[in-house]
């Protein structure tokens, strides 16, 4: 494995963080949307803290799919062709919560407004459970023949560990929801939004719990790794709690923090427990490894140099974007009013 | 190869043409209504005038509808590589990923980061400064374009390449990639008709307000706004266009002789077919209507030589491949598809042009002339949908030409589709994501004909948007 092979599997890893740390709080946001509000102008407020954002940030997502495609493409075409119903419902899902947004603001009637909303919770909770279960299918050994085509079956996707993988990554989604929208809000929702949070804390750890056992029956992450797949459980325990106590004493950017630090430390475990492969096959010959997978040594440094330029760039402009916007909203601003997103 | 009944190849082709025809409706107009947006807030950042930041408000809102609809639909397209085309995928992961990953690094970001921005800080900055945000967004998307347009382009013409021993093309070259003839063709051409999309959309939506005589003066200076952007997108597209056909006649001698549908070597010089039925079958034309001297000036811009027909394109091509992919290659192409995308865009573009300079010449300066021109806004509204069809006609020209090719001499169509994806899932996806297209689709429509009904009062009501002359008596007594 060459040194730009390594890097662009770190890339991809970070790229796959961002998405869940930054999306995840959009995807968290629009399940509060009803889960937290009973009334439109409390939905409104909490989709006002997220709407500027939102659509940059699933950007990652795609940027993620775009650097597995230009430097493993071979990953790109095994993960994808294989888990077929799965990215297909992922995008479903995102095709609805982007238009939902959008068709929310310009409907007129209540009515209206209710159905976009109810799209737009629905397909938040959907959309990360799918990832989830992506993510936890894909560490598990699957059918592969030997030129890396992937026939799952049923069982491959829907499984003890995926769907526990699913939950947790719902469950991370949500907390990162409630976290940066305390951070947004002012009043008596930003005090329902931390205690949400601080009682649905309780359920995270026998979670986490029964996700490392099913991480332990039904993959190679103990036999391949089980030092730092160990640490990272214990890490994650640990930011889990932190995330609760400081939910609990009302530090909300500690708590944004550590929730941000587990869903980092989560997706870390996934990759540091899939490497030095991509995809595991059930006949460990046929198992795709990074330095098989990969783009030619000329197009990874073409790719290394224009990350190199523009990451400076676009994390400048990323972090500007979301200080400028940054403020407490008063649910007195959305009450009695039509006002759109203008 | 083809004696099983339900092959999972033309189900994919299929869905990949339903699913880019879609958002190919998208894109064009999102791209050039925001030009129009961009150029009205600018209008607003010189002249200070407030009825340009209503305009800029007014369609900034209908751009975002369909600015969402595209970014959605735009990712079905990312992960379709994948799904269904994975030996795609994997031939082409070398060339192809660079540019995508770059697309989405550079302008994805961009555009819905600086958008993002834009939405929410109206009274945050100075207008020329908000101004510059919106066309930063249109830059980036002007962007993205180009780069997924370098890969197509790839597609067509590969170029900077070389075969590897695994049977995958890898890069060699990434300023060949960049400097590809194919894409200073195509690029251009692509950005012209973006443009008509979205100021034909901007003028026919603002004529038929007019129609329904709402807010006459401020759908008056829409209208002339987008036919003015609309005439430079039509010019643009003719201009580009005419070059990349001179180009086709050397670079893909078949798709050149289908789009005029020739089989035999034509005569010196060589007339030009307007209308003709193709039977593939037996090679003979019917109701042919022809212009002489017309093709040889089309194709070499000058009044004499002589075109290659396609029997002859087809006994090179064998020629060329049969050592490498056999003699069972076909490379007929639907003739009949070809020949008419191409005259749809030649008479579209040039249609177009002349409705919109009739609409420029009626609502020049003079009190409500186009008010009373009922036909014209009429027209006018119709050719909002126009640009639409011509795009679909020309992507059908571009991809379907390139038959029987994913990538150009390198790589069939019949080789690209997933080994591992069934017919019944492709099926399955495809009866899904056309529900949620037509849903998608008429939601926009639902809304997009709701803002505009709402018009510009609904965004600042102390303008009056019936009058735009300050000085008549009327405005005066008010």
């Amino acid at each position: 494995m060459s040194f730009l092979q390594f890097l662009w599997y770190a890339v991809i890893c970070l790229l796959f963080i961002m998405f869940l740390v930054l999306d995840g709080a959009d995807f968290g946001a629009g399940m509060a949307s009803k889960l937290l509000a009973f009334r439109p102008a409390e939905s409104n407020m909490i989709v006002r803290s997220i709407s500027p954002h939102w659509d940059g940030n699933e950007v990652f997502l795609i940027a993620a799919g775009g650097s597995m495609f230009a430097t493993m493409p071979f990953w790109y075409a095994s993960l994808f062709s294989g888990f077929y119903i799965l990215l297909f419902l992922v995008l479903v899902s995102l095709i609805f919560r982007g238009v939902a947004f959008e068709f929310n603001n310009v409907a007129e009637t209540p009515k209206g407004k209710n159905a976009w909303m109810w799209v737009t919770a629905i397909s938040s909770t959907t959309a990360p459970f799918l990832l989830g279960m992506l993510f936890t299918a894909m560490i598990q050994p699957v059918p592969m023949d030997s030129h890396g085509n992937v026939f799952v079956s049923l069982f491959n996707v829907v499984n003890p560990l995926s769907v526990l993988g699913g939950l947790a990554v719902t469950a991370l989604c949500l907390f990162q929801g409630l976290h940066f929208f305390t951070l947004h809000a002012n009043g008596i929702m930003r005090y329902r939004a931390s205690s949400l949070a601080a009682n649905l804390y309780w359920a995270a750890y026998p979670v986490e719990v029964l996700f490392a056992i099913a991480l332990f029956f039904q993959t190679d992450f103990f036999k391949d790794h089980l030092f730092s797949t160990l640490i990272l459980l214990v890490l994650i325990v640990f930011t889990t709690a932190w995330g609760h106590l400081s939910t609990g004493m009302r530090k909300e950017v500690q708590a944004y923090i550590a929730n941000s630090l587990t869903i980092a430390f989560v997706v870390i475990l996934v990759f540091v427990g899939l490497f030095p492969h991509v995809l595991i096959a059930q006949n460990p010959v046929n198992s795709l490894l990074i330095k098989n997978v990969s783009s030619s040594p000329f197009t990874l440094t073409v790719v290394t140099i224009v990350l190199c330029i523009l990451l400076p760039i676009l994390t400048t402009y990323f972090i500007w974007s979301y200080v400028i916007q940054w403020k407490r909203h008063d649910l007195s601003e959305f009450e009695n009013t039509d006002k759109g997103a203008y | 190869m083809f004696d099983f009944a339900l092959n999972v190849l033309p189900f994919a082709r299929f869905q990949f043409a339903m699913t880019t025809i879609f958002h190919y409706f998208f894109i064009p107009m999102s791209i050039g209504i925001g030009l129009s947006v961009c150029i009205m807030e600018t209008m607003y950042a010189i002249t200070k005038n407030k009825i340009y930041q209503t305009m800029t408000k007014f369609w900034g809102r209908i751009f975002l509808i369909a600015f969402a609809v595209g970014v959605v639909t735009g990712i079905i397209q990312e992960f379709q590589f994948g799904m269904n085309w994975s030996q795609y995928a994997r031939f082409m992961g070398d060339i192809f990923g660079a540019p995508l990953a770059i697309e989405a690094l550079l302008a994805f970001f961009l555009e819905s980061t600086f958008l993002g921005v834009w939405m929410f800080t109206w009274d945050k900055f100075k207008p020329a400064w908000h101004a510059l945000m919106i066309w930063l967004v249109f830059l980036a998307s002007t962007a993205s374009a180009f780069w997924i347009l370098t890969a197509n382009s790839f597609m067509q013409h590969p170029v900077g390449y070389k075969l590897a021993s695994s049977g995958h093309v890898e890069m060699t070259s990434f300023k060949a990639l960049l400097t590809n003839e194919q894409l200073w063709y195509e690029f251009p051409h692509v950005i012209s008709s973006c443009i008509v999309t979205g100021s034909f959309v901007v003028a026919g939506t603002s004529a038929w307000m007019i129609f329904r005589k709402q807010s006459v003066a401020f759908f008056r200076k829409s209208m002339r706004l987008g036919l003015v952007l609309g005439i430079v997108g039509c010019l643009g597209a003719v201009t580009s266009g005419d070059l990349q056909s001179g180009y086709l006649i050397k670079d893909q001698p078949m798709k050149f002789a289908a789009s005029e549908g020739i089989y035999n070597h034509t005569e010196n010089p060589a007339p030009w077919s307007v209308f003709q039925l193709t039977n593939t079958k037996s090679h003979k034309e019917y109701g042919k209507i022809e212009i002489p001297y017309m093709l040889s000036f089309l194709s070499y811009h000058k009044f004499s030589g002589s075109v290659a027909g396609m029997d002859e394109a087809n006994r090179a091509l064998h020629k060329q491949y049969d050592g490498k992919f056999g003699k069972d290659m076909d490379y007929s192409l639907n003739v009949n598809v070809l020949f008419f995308a191409f005259r749809l865009m030649a008479a579209g573009f040039g249609g177009l042009t002349f409705i919109a300079l009739l609409g420029l010449w009626f609502s020049r300066r003079k009190k409500n002339s186009i008010v009373k021109q009922k036909w014209l806004t009429f027209i006018l509204f119709l050719a909002t949908f126009a640009p639409f069809v011509i795009n679909t006609g020309g992507w059908l020209f571009t991809e379907l030409g390139r038959n029987p090719w994913v990538v150009y001499g390198l790589l069939p169509i019949k080789d690209a589709v997933s080994p591992s994806t069934s017919t019944t899932s492709v099926i399955f996806t495809i009866v899904v994501y056309f529900l949620l297209f037509v849903t998608l689709a008429s939601c926009m429509v639902f809304y997009a004909k709701k803002s505009l009904y709402k018009g510009p009062e609904s965004i600042d009501k102390t303008i009056d948007y019936d009058n735009d002359d300050p000085f008549s008596k009327e405005a005066f007594n008010k």
